[in-house]
């Protein structure tokens, strides 16, 4: 069944609209906001190190995202399921990919807007030194880029199940596992039967080691298929699961 | 034109609706009647593209549900059951959400959601927040987003679910009068509506198709259909003489009434009156019943259940 995108946009414009007139969207912005600044403070120790940097600020982002992303994710179909508001949305004339992609991209914009209200930070920087703008610009694309993973993650679990704290609590699992899967935890599990070909290949599936790489200003071309492919492929299994649950 | 050709529905070893093959033209109103559990709300969910059959099919217009599903359902304004909305929303808000996944731009959106708002008056809470409004107003909501796109066919189900009579009653004037021009089906329990809106009904049972006929045939199927109820001052007196007409049959003394049941040879009521007359009873009541659809429910889908026990 194909179809255009017509009506992408106006599903797209439903779901933020939906984030604003609930608390979801303020309670969101200011928890990241604070435990953002709390991790690059406390934690990264930002101004001891006295390097003009945002590096505290965004080696803490994979750990804020393990938790927050999923809080996300897990409304946007449990929660239609639950509700039955799937049976409204799929009988109009919209094609199953254009509400999964639409749901996706809205919450990747709302999480966008939060990342950038992040801003006071990158002015302060400027500010007290003379940073690498160039490496911080590459930050925050990585740091999009690897919440766009585990949101398409935490969408395509949220289609599991009608119980968003289900949904939330397998998201944060599966977001665990593949951002550990480049950790030697993990790979050491790993290392002593398979090869070595097949352990670099689980170390390379790990957000956190692709997202370093372009946290560091190396905006490389992989980096970037890398997240496109990994977002392609949980949206792909998300509309796939949408088909399936909505029989029962 | 609906046409559905051996629609069947499993869920793993349960099959919901077995076999239903049924065609409506546009003018009718359809009411799917059947027991809780009967197949109706399956068998919409099929209609508009939101389940696909197992087997069978069914083309909308000469649209497939399954190969022409956009097409198809562009031409259905549906109303699921319990009429699911985004709560969170404002009732304007949500009709232009709907009015936009129906295709509509600009100043059209604006000029359907107040078609819409005005048809089912919504004025007064068009800028209220959807889960703060009462049951009445939010079904109204549902059946606005369900017509905002004046399609040729509406499937409601249970539109009329949980309101109460004043309600009710504005829904079923709402839906009579969309109906001319339209294909309606409306899924109900309740008998009466069936009665009250629709030009043909179908008994669904267990999935299967019971009856297929207008209310008044179905009505004449009720044992109820023609027979005779009096009240006098000698009810028992009265059972035995009624008994022994010969166009009566049965005869039941129920809540201060006699009730002679037809027997099918010539006129009951005419009888009855006569030797009532004859008689000198002192009659304070004389009717002629019409068929019960209740009766007629009760047995069509009562024999489906004795048939499949034996």
């Amino acid at each position: 069944m194909t179809g255009g995108f017509a009506s992408l946009p106006v599903i797209l414009k439903r779901e933020l609209t939906s984030y604003f007139a609930t608390p979801v969207a303020y309670v969101f912005i200011v928890i990241f906001l604070v435990m953002a600044g709390a991790f690059t403070f406390y934690l990264g120790n930002f101004y001891e190190r006295e390097i003009a940097d945002l590096q505290p600020f965004f080696q803490f982002h994979p750990w804020l995202y393990l938790f927050l992303v999923p809080a996300i994710g897990m409304r946007l179909w449990a929660e239609e399921r639950k509700s039955g508001t799937v049976e409204l949305l799929l009988t109009l004339p919209v094609t199953v990919t254009e509400a999964v992609v639409a749901k996706f991209l809205a919450a990747w914009l709302f999480v966008g807007l939060a990342l950038a209200l992040t801003f006071p930070i990158w002015i302060t920087v400027n500010v007290l030194g003379d940073p690498d703008n160039g490496v911080i610009v590459a930050g925050y694309l990585g740091s999009w880029l690897m919440a766009g993973g585990f949101l398409a993650i935490s969408a395509c679990i949220s289609a599991l199940t009608r119980n968003q704290v289900v949904a939330f609590i397998i998201s944060v699992v599966v977001c665990f596992g593949f951002l550990f899967s480049g950790l030697p935890m993990v790979l050491d599990i790993f290392r002593g039967w398979l090869p070595q070909t097949a352990v670099d290949a689980v170390a390379n599936l790990s957000f956190l080691g692709h997202f370093n790489s372009i946290s560091r200003g190396v905006v490389d071309l992989r980096d970037l298929v890398y997240f496109a492919l990994v977002i392609g492929f949980w949206l792909t299994a998300n509309r796939i699961l949408v088909e399936i649950k909505k029989a029962q | 034109m609906i046409e559905a050709k051996k629609l069947t529905r499993c869920y793993g070893d349960f099959t919901a609706v077995d076999r239903l093959s049924f065609s409506v033209e546009p003018g009718t109103v359809l009411g799917f009647l059947g027991p809780n559990g009967a197949g109706k709300s399956t068998t919409m969910k099929m209609l508009t593209g939101f389940l696909p059959p197992t087997s069978g099919t069914a083309s909308i217009h000469g649209h497939d549900i399954v190969a022409d599903s956009l097409a198809a359902r562009r031409l259905i304004g549906y109303l699921p059951e319990g009429a699911p909305l985004y709560g969170e929303l404002g009732v304007a808000r949500f009709l232009e959400f709907v009015a936009g996944a129906r295709g509509y731009r600009g100043d059209e959106v604006m000029r359907r959601v107040g078609q819409v708002v005005e048809r089912l008056q919504l004025e007064e809470v068009r800028m209220q927040t959807i889960e703060t409004l009462s049951k009445g107003f939010k079904r109204r909501v549902g059946l606005a987003q369900a017509i905002i796109s004046d399609p040729p066919v509406l499937v409601l189900d249970e539109p009329t679910d949980g309101l109460d009579p004043n309600q009710k009653q504005q829904v079923r004037r709402l839906i009579r009068e969309m109906a001319p021009d339209k294909i309606t089906i409306i899924s109900t329990h309740i008998l009466e509506e069936v009665d009250a809106l629709c030009s043909r009904a179908m008994i669904i049972a267990r999935g299967k198709l019971l009856a297929d006929d207008s209310p008044a045939s179905l009505l004449a199927r009720s044992r109820y259909a023609r027979a005779v109820s009096l009240a006098c001052d000698d009810l028992q007196g009265a059972a035995s003489a009624l008994s022994e007409l010969p166009e009566a049959g049965e005869v039941e003394v129920r809540r201060g009434l006699v009730t002679a049941f037809p027997s099918g040879h010539g006129d009951l009521f005419q009888a009855v009156s006569k030797l009532a007359r004859e008689r000198g009873w002192r009659v304070s009541r004389l009717q002629l019943e019409a068929g019960r659809l209740d009766d007629v429910f009760r047995r069509i889908t009562r024999t489906e259940t004795t048939e499949e026990a034996a």
